[in-house]
């Protein structure tokens, strides 16, 4: 999955996005991963990354990851690969 | 080196302006209430169990204390009765006891329940349209004080007081037109027809009772001080009335319940803080209502009222547990806790404000909570700005006091422990969790129907 190049990140959360004026709030490992997803990260990278920074088990991680980036696709702020 | 690991919260996006200020989604509901009274909600759930109700002594004194000064310093005379189908925990009935509560009823079972807690049957207020003979004739051989409902139970009384050569000590309630509406006219008699009026002279001719007050109960929640102004307006009335064509001078004016706690109804668009009248109001008015009658100064009635939700709503907790969280087909989150309506009836008429028990991130998101009934009409809240929940994470429900652990279910989940933390903050259980015994002990299995082969 990518984030759409369009997209803004500000370092304190607020997300924006041009293509269609909204602007949404993250709380701050939302924040992490999509700066990550902008450095082009893939999903299995940003898993091992949360995995050793945050108490978290892997199963939920995958869980929460999955809900989160199906969340982004629905709000339009990221898309398959082609 | 090894690094201590950051506090994990699931990830979340939100839209802004997507209802991040709508209705109650103050910002202080996501201040987490970690301790009650001190004691940590963790602690309370790994002795007792979750869902858990808890009950706080130290407010439950610290609210009657202050309600009952609000009105002692504006009328002279001034008794509480604690309504007991409100909540009937015997420890909560005596507590209210102890700070000098007589009880009021509305049942033989809850009478037996206040006889049973050492309340003296003269300080026992028998309300309710459902008083069986046997009721009847109980609440009279121990000097209770009768509130007749309707014109059967009146006549039922007179065959028992002329056959027992005992005179009742009796009230009638009386409903009316306050200016509140519905009128609640299922209860009692009705002061603008005539009917109150004219039950009064029944009794007070019939010769076998002792006419000692006058009762109402109004409504519910009420927001209006000025409907209780009119209501003590016109039992005063009723009671000047009495005067003047039998002499006779009642002993007591009781004005019941009503007075609204500071809870969330649900419809409304404002919180319960900010909507709710202060009680001083309504003491006020009620005062004022009594001291500018037409009853002599010194004949003024003693002034009873039966206030329930008012007294008892803030000092019960319900702590909860979160289940599992999705995502509806809307897009909506949902988080799905271990109580549903079952365990907090009282969601069916108020927002209840539910805090995360732990530590949380400032943001914030719109979710809908869920119980854990296989049905659609669990809903703890339809919206509610939480910051992202975590299965396992607890939640506290507040306001929980009135009507919760009388009205539960016991559907699909068992009711769970109630513990009361007393004024030194050490917890005791109230009430026992029910377990599958518990209802099993109820039930009876027919011989033919003890086996079967499959
Ligand atoms: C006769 C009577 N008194 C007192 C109460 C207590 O009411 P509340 O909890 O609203 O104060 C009720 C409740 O319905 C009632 O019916």
């Amino acid at each position: 999955m990518i984030l759409k190049k369009s997209v803004a990140i500000s370092e304190t959360g607020f997300i924006f996005n041009p293509a269609t004026g909204d602007s949404y709030t993250v709380n701050p490992i939302a924040a992490e991963i999509l700066q990550l997803l902008k450095a082009a990260k893939s999903l299995a990278e940003i898993k091992q990354e949360i995995l050793q920074q945050y108490d978290v088990d892997e199963k939920t991680l995958e869980e929460d990851l999955s809900d989160f980036s199906s969340h982004l696709q629905q709000l339009g702020l990221a898309e398959h690969e082609a | 080196m090894t690094m201590e690991k950051k506090r994990y919260e699931r990830p979340v996006i939100q839209k802004l302006n997507s209802g991040l200020l709508n209705k109650f989604g103050s910002a202080t509901e996501i201040k987490p209430l970690t301790e009650i009274d001190g004691v940590p909600v963790k602690r309370l759930v790994a002795e007792y169990g979750s869902p858990l109700f808890v009950f706080s002594e130290r407010q439950i004194r610290e609210k009657y204390a202050e309600v009952h000064k609000i009105f002692t310093t504006r009328y002279p005379k001034v008794k509480f009765g604690w309504s007991y189908k409100t909540n009937y925990l015997n420890a909560i009935c005596n507590i209210f006891h102890q700070q000098g509560s007589w009880a009021e009823v509305v049942s033989g079972f809850e009478y037996e329940k206040a006889l049973q807690n050492g309340v003296p049957g003269n300080k026992i207020i028998f309300n309710g349209p459902d008083k069986t003979a046997a009721d009847l004739q109980k609440a009279m051989a121990n000097n209770s004080l009768i509130h007749l409902d309707h014109m059967d139970e009146f006549y039922l009384l007179n065959e028992l007081a002329a056959a027992g050569h005992k005179k009742p000590r009796v009230a009638i309630r009386v409903n009316m037109d306050t200016g509140v509406y519905p009128i609640w006219d299922r209860f009692g008699f009705n002061y603008e027809n005539g009917q109150a009026w004219s039950a009064i002279n029944k009794i007070m001719t019939s010769g076998n009772f002792t006419m000692v007050g006058l009762h109402c109960h109004i409504g519910t929640f009420m927001l209006a001080p000025s409907a209780y102004g009119i209501a003590a307006d016109k039992l005063a009335a009723l009671f000047v009335r009495i005067k003047n064509k039998f002499g006779h001078t009642l002993e007591y004016i009781d004005l019941g319940g009503g007075l609204p706690s500071p809870n969330n109804l649900k419809g409304a668009y404002l919180p319960g803080n900010d909507l709710v009248p202060p009680i001083e109001e309504f003491a006020d008015t009620i005062a004022n209502s009594l001291l500018n009658s037409d009853i002599a100064p010194n004949e003024l009635p003693l002034l009873i009222m039966e206030s329930g939700r008012l007294l008892i709503d803030e000092a019960g907790y319900l702590i909860g547990t979160v289940i599992a969280n999705k995502r509806l087909s809307t897009g909506r989150r949902a988080t799905i806790l271990d109580f549903g309506v079952n365990s907090l009836f009282t969601s069916f008429w108020y927002n209840h404000k539910i805090s995360p028990a732990q530590e949380v991130s400032n943001y914030k998101e719109d979710v809908e909570l869920f119980g854990p009934l296989c049905m659609n009409i669990d809903v703890v809240r339809e919206s509610v700005i939480l910051p992202p929940l975590n299965t396992g994470d607890r939640v506290v429900a507040q306001n929980v006091g009135a009507y919760n652990v009388t009205q539960w279910m016991q559907f699909i989940t068992m009711r769970p422990n109630v513990v009361l933390i007393d004024d030194q903050g050490k917890p005791h259980i109230i009430r026992r969790a029910e377990s599958l015994d518990t209802l099993n002990q109820m039930e009876e299995m027919p011989a033919h129907l003890k086996t079967f082969k499959l």
